[in-house]
């Protein structure tokens, strides 16, 4: 089996922020909390993420955020709830959390929910059940979870089980790997997991796993690296991990590497990204790949930032 | 309504510097912070599209010509959601036909289809629109299904507007129609349940039981690989173990399917649930199961189950820690 190159991908996410004349930066502009979030996460997984200047890194956050409290996904556009929660961790990670107004931030997220109890991803109104996590999850780091009404919002991702025991984006949603994420890890932090069947999702989840060793996000679908973040989380919140072929997963990971230039695919031998990196090593430092930070399936932050986080330590 | 003018013309690109009726404006570049984390080298006609379109939107210009600066901008990069939000004040402010927002963002998702921003502007805009673009809503959607048949914002979509709109006439056979194109489409699958659980037309979950099951089986007995109508099939019986293990039809689509020379793995599986919820086998059960048992396997005196969860640790050796773990927690 091949290993991970780890320096390899080091240089090459530091490498991201530098490029010039790529499309994809284009492209990313309104996104770049995200993609800062994605970069960030990684090199703090992989013990480097001291080679980034992080006063920089948090006044530009900072310039991002938006008078209603909510941030944007850059400078000069509109708030919403998902480059919040980015924001909020990008902040945890370099232990600045210190510098944001809780209240306000908090305002903003618990002004997105909805009489259904789901939340809304900005004034627009888009209802998903991707919102209610990272309402969930942001108003937790911020220890303001009290401020939404927290049994509406439960039951919500509740009504979107569907009967392989997997979750949508709405009611009668297709259930989907990435949802699965959003709804376990939503139900993990409000200390809701009883109203998941744990068994019946669990063999959904672990059915995912194709013969590559690699995890596709719905049935008949290609695998893709990303769901070795969505579905290993969601497996070991219900404690069903060991379910899986783990050793096989690894090796599919390790084999959508570029190893000349760093970075990790969706699949083998196709181009690299950051998203795609950060999901890889994600899902490496969750198998107890050697060397890697331990990551939180539930707050998809590291361990030791989400302990600083509520343990104070 | 002209659908034909689906494939707008591409016309010539002019500089907006050069356009007579931006001459008022002064672009404003993107600011990326004193020291930017991530610098972007834009393209040319993006960066002075997207130069122009944050004067007037810090302007907070709501006039034709930011509504036409718009489509640029989206056409150049339909990801960015500010300029999709500031289209829709622009849009209601002139109070513009949205019949034509429709064709407009048609054209965008074709090339885009699995974009957020996309599905719900359109979803914001046939909202306004109200019943009457049902129809229309529903032919968009099979018309992005038919390029990718598991689309999930497609099916989202469609989803909301028969919840919303109506139109839940021809769904069921909508679905019939692509699973028979396609028996493996989970996101068909997933649909039929949502319209005979949902549909207004169709009494619920149990009136629709008996035919649904004979579908399912027969599905079942196509290809019985597919994990889908295995699914489903246990789905028809929700909150009702009792029938699902008292059936004869569910019992019997396992024991023609394991003795199929086929992929035993769903019809093994439905087997040890059966079991754990009280079903009785027959001696015809144990005979099948005892002809796919291997040297490593369990005897079969002991307990039938725990004999079926053996050999699935061998068909299925992906999941052997699965199979493992369903064994010991059996009786």
């Amino acid at each position: 089996m091949g290993e991970l190159a780890a320096e390899r991908h080091v240089k090459y996410i530091l490498s991201v922020e530098k490029k010039k004349d790529s499309f994809e930066s284009v492209v990313m502009e309104h996104l770049r909390l995200n993609g800062a979030y994605w970069g960030l996460t990684t090199l703090d997984i992989l013990g480097k993420l001291d080679t980034v200047d992080s006063d920089e890194v948090i006044s530009w956050v900072m310039q991002c955020q938006h008078e209603s409290g909510g941030f944007a996904g850059n400078i000069g556009h509109d708030p919403h709830i998902l480059y919040t929660l980015s924001a909020v961790q990008v902040l945890a990670l370099f232990n600045k959390l210190n510098i944001l107004d809780f209240d306000k931030v908090s305002n903003y997220i618990t002004g997105l929910q909805n009489e259904d109890g789901s939340f809304s991803g900005d004034m627009w109104g888009e209802v998903d059940t991707r919102f209610s996590y990272i309402a969930i999850c942001c108003l937790s780091i911020l220890h303001r979870l009290d401020m939404i009404n927290v049994e509406k919002a439960v039951n919500y991702i509740v009504s979107c089980k569907n009967l392989d025991g997997g979750f949508g984006c709405t009611p009668g949603g297709e259930s989907h790997a990435g949802q699965i994420f959003c709804c376990v890890g939503a139900l993990a932090i409000t200390g809701s997991l009883h109203h998941i069947d744990k068994d019946r999702l669990g063999w959904w989840l672990c059915e995912r796993q194709v013969k590559s060793g690699g995890l596709n996000g719905r049935p008949e679908k290609l695998p893709d690296v990303c769901y070795s973040w969505w579905v290993l989380s969601s497996l070991i919140i219900i404690d069903r991990v060991h379910w899986i072929n783990k050793e096989k997963l690894i090796k599919y990971i390790l084999d959508c590497q570029d190893l000349e230039n760093g970075g990790i695919s969706d699949r083998p031998d196709d181009a690299v990204d950051v998203y795609h990196t950060y999901f890889g090593i994600a899902g490496l430092s969750l198998l107890e790949y050697p060397e890697l930070k331990a990551i939180d399936p539930a707050f998809a932050l590291p361990v030791d930032i989400v302990n600083r986080i509520f343990f104070n330590r | 309504m002209m659908e034909s003018s689906d494939e707008e013309q591409v016309e010539e690109w002019v500089p907006l510097r050069l356009r007579p009726d931006w001459s008022d404006v002064t672009p404003v570049p993107q600011d990326d912070g004193p020291n930017p984390v991530v610098p972007i080298a834009y393209k040319q006609d993006f960066a002075e599209t997207m130069d122009y379109f944050r004067a007037i939107y810090r302007a907070d210009e709501r006039s034709p010509r930011a509504l036409l600066l718009t489509k640029d901008a989206i056409r150049l990069n339909p990801g960015n959601y500010t300029v999709w939000h500031f289209r829709r004040v622009v849009l209601e402010a002139l109070n513009v036909d949205l019949h034509q927002e429709l064709i407009f963002v048609g054209t965008i998702a074709k090339a885009n289809s699995k974009n957020y921003q996309i599905w719900h502007h359109r979803r914001w805009v046939a909202e306004k629109l109200g019943t009457d673009v049902r129809i229309k809503e529903l032919e968009f959607t099979r018309k992005i299904l038919s390029l990718d048949a598991k689309n999930y914002h497609a099916w989202s979509h469609r989803q909301w507007v028969l919840q919303a709109l109506g139109g839940w006439e021809d769904e069921l056979s909508y679905c019939q129609q692509l699973l028979e194109e396609d028996i493996f489409n989970n996101s068909a699958w997933n649909q039929r349940y949502f319209v005979i659980t949902r549909s207004p037309d169709l009494g619920g979950l149990k009136a629709m039981r008996e035919s649904e099951v004979r579908y399912t089986v027969e599905a079942i007995l196509v290809r019985p690989e597919n994990e889908s109508p295995w699914r489903y099939l246990r789905g028809l019986y929700k909150g009702d173990t009792q029938s699902w293990v008292n059936d004869p039809q569910v019992s019997s689509a396992c024991l023609k399917v394991l003795s199929m020379k086929a992929n035993h793995v769903f019809a093994l599986s439905t087997l040890v649930d059966l079991l754990s919820h009280g079903f009785e086998p027959s001696q015809e059960f144990r005979d099948v199961v005892d002809a796919l048992r291997t040297p490593h396997s369990d005897p079969l005196d002991s307990n039938l189950a725990k004999a079926v969860c053996s050999v699935l640790e061998n068909a299925d050796s992906m999941r052997t820690n699965y199979w493992k773990w369903r064994k010991s927690k059996l009786p």
